[in-house]
């Protein structure tokens, strides 16, 4: 088999007494999209913050490509091609939305302060215009033409959230981490959103780690699933076999519950 | 705000520092204005433009520390006073051509800035703000013992700009060497503000933990946010220094700092046309404030004891209530109101 994409091992995490996450193993391919769930307070979102470096494990380690990137710091992970979305909008309130997704070009940008304060001369403008050119490519894809010189902060909630899949996308993401994209939105803004991640994933080639709540939503898209409860993975499969599992029904209705439709 | 019939058609037309052609050239109408000052007007306002135009350039420097980054910095003044005293002592000490002593004492600056500004990678807000009251401290406490940089209590001659024979040695011809400094450095510092590092920057500002995942390293940019703040003042100071033709250690002290912070805050955080804008409003107002203290001194009132003996006081007291003023009435400044005008005459008279 070749080298996953993603792999994590014996992932740990704990604060103070509380371990958040406890031997998570898993390993997503290139191109799957893949879906991480869990009831709240499972640690879903602790497991993204590792593997996009906002925590560090306490045990286990973070493979990209099959290199160790435990030890490398979040801004460095950007430059492997790891881009992530948050559960709570993160964008640069006060820039305009082209500017959010410019700054999502950071890493492939390659003039500094001093050439860009020269625009003109040290060819910082060209690159500029060649950047532009493939960020109104991800504009255009996501269907948010008509907002790009709007001040980000001032939008509305779902347009936040393509804003910032747009800004991820910048990145030149080999992998993408969202983290809850459909979150608080409705049923057409969950479709369209779902329709996004498909395309980004199929067409664009890229592959998704993805934490979703929607059941209907990640059963219907996902390759692959994997079910964390209190820290601990206790399900991984197609969609159809996690469905079936007792221990994710379980985790999900309560014993009790589980009882009483005869599948515990 | 956007006219309609102005269509880009081109990324480049749509990625212009100017909003509309019309405004771009407005603004080279306005420089080529502003160099016909000296030909027009006498000494007393090419003194005050003069001021305007360093003090301008350094504030414009602590605007893309404060406004920009969204750090903070009480020590400007002492950056705008090294910059000062480096280009006398690059000129005086090493022969260096003070036209390239300038920017020279500008990097000197920076390097100075960059190494107070590394307590910024750790600390932000209130903490922040005492570390660099810190360097405000130290550095003036350096200016008082370097004699071998700054001629201790006895000051520096600094030497007016020459080009071959020619010295720019009067207020009208210092004016242009001014007026290209301050294009220059704003015209920088809005090509860095449209380009990478500088939407690094504002990045940072806005919300740090998202740059961070967008691989923009929080410890380079926030340092160099110090980097480029203290170069703006240096060259702002050594702009300064030659051309009172002397630096004495006195008057970089936190007060100056304090007004930097005012005219940033009064013309707009985070606006580069803002900065110039509060600089002009900070200079102006104690000669409007002078005006109207001697036309009070010179009326009826003056004659009352408690007018007469509080009269001095009413020009320090009209700036500080200018600032409170501005922080509750117009808290994004000189340029938002600018702004709100404009767009008020462009949609005049249907105002929706």
């Amino acid at each position: 088999m070749a080298t996953p994409l993603l792999a994590g091992r014996g992932i740990s995490l704990s604060f103070g007494g509380i371990n958040a996450l406890d031997g998570v193993a898993f390993a997503v391919e290139k191109g799957e999209l893949f879906s991480i769930i869990g009831p709240n307070g499972a640690g879903k979102t602790s497991l993204l913050n590792c593997i996009s470096g906002r925590y560090r494990p306490t045990r286990g380690a973070v493979l990209l490509d099959g290199q160790d990137i435990t030890r490398r710091t979040t801004n460095q992970r950007a430059g492997l091609g790891i881009g992530r979305t948050f559960q709570n909008l993160a964008l640069f309130g006060h820039m305009t939305v082209l500017d959010n997704i410019m700054v999502g070009r950071h890493h492939q940008l390659s003039h500094g302060f001093l050439t860009g304060m020269i625009y003109w001369i040290g060819g910082a403008e060209r690159e500029e215009q060649t950047h532009r050119r493939e960020v109104e490519e991800i504009i255009d894809f996501l269907e948010i033409q008509h907002i790009r010189g709007e001040i980000a902060g001032t939008l509305p909630y779902g347009l936040r959230k393509r804003v910032e899949l747009a800004r991820a996308v910048a990145l030149k993401p080999r992998l993408l981490l969202l983290d809850e994209p459909m979150a608080g939105m409705n049923l057409e803004e969950k479709e369209d959103m779902a329709r996004y991640i498909i395309d980004l994933n199929e067409e664009w080639g890229i592959t998704v780690v993805m934490i979703e709540h929607d059941m209907g939503v990640v059963m219907d898209i996902s390759h692959r699933v994997m079910v964390l409860d209190f820290g601990k993975k206790i399900a991984e499969g197609i969609p159809e076999d996690v469905q079936r599992h007792p221990d994710v029904r379980r985790a999900y209705l309560g014993a009790d519950e589980a009882a009483l439709l005869g599948t515990a | 705000m956007h006219p309609c019939g102005d269509f880009r058609t081109s990324y480049r037309a749509d990625m212009t520092i100017f909003p509309t052609r019309a405004s771009a050239y407005a603004c080279v109408a306005g420089v080529l204005l502003l160099a016909a000052v000296p030909l027009v007007f006498d000494i007393y306002v090419l003194t005050l433009l003069i001021q305007i135009g360093y003090y301008g350039v350094a504030a414009l420097g602590l605007n893309i520390l404060v406004g920009f980054t969204g750090q903070i910095s009480l020590g400007h003044s002492a950056f705008f006073g090294f910059g000062a005293f480096a280009s006398a002592w690059l000129n005086n000490r090493f022969g260096i051509p003070v036209l390239l002593a300038i920017p020279l004492a500008g990097l000197m600056t920076a390097a100075v800035g960059v190494l107070f500004g590394v307590p910024a990678a750790r600390i932000k807000g209130l903490y922040l703000a005492i570390a660099t009251l810190a360097s405000q401290f130290i550095l003036q406490d350096f200016f008082a013992r370097a004699d071998w940089f700054t001629g201790g209590s006895a000051g520096a001659a600094a030497a007016p700009v020459a080009v071959g024979g020619f010295a720019f040695d009067t207020d009208q011809r210092y004016f242009y060497v001014v007026l290209v400094a301050v294009v220059a450095m704003y015209l920088g510092a809005a090509n860095l503000l449209r380009t990478r590092d500088g939407r690094a920057l504002v990045a940072v500002r806005d919300h740090y933990l998202s740059a961070e995942i967008m691989g923009i390293n929080l410890t380079r940019y926030r340092i160099l946010s110090f980097g480029i703040s203290s170069f703006y003042a240096g060259v702002g100071g050594a702009l300064f220094g030659h051309y009172l033709g002397f630096v004495s250690i006195e008057g970089f002290d936190i007060l100056l700092s304090i007004q930097f912070l005012g005219m940033i805050i009064i013309g707009g955080l985070g606006s580069i046309m803002g900065s110039i804008m509060g600089t002009a409003f900070l200079v102006l107002l104690p000669e409007v404030m002078e005006t109207a203290v001697k036309a009070l001194a010179a009326s009826g009132l003056g004659q009352m004891q408690a007018v007469a003996d509080g009269i001095v006081y009413f020009k320090e007291m009209a700036i500080g209530l200018a600032i409170i003023l501005f922080l509750i009435f117009e808290p994004d400044g000189l340029a938002h109101r600018w702004r709100q005008t404009k767009a008020y005459w462009k949609l005049y008279p249907f105002s929706y």
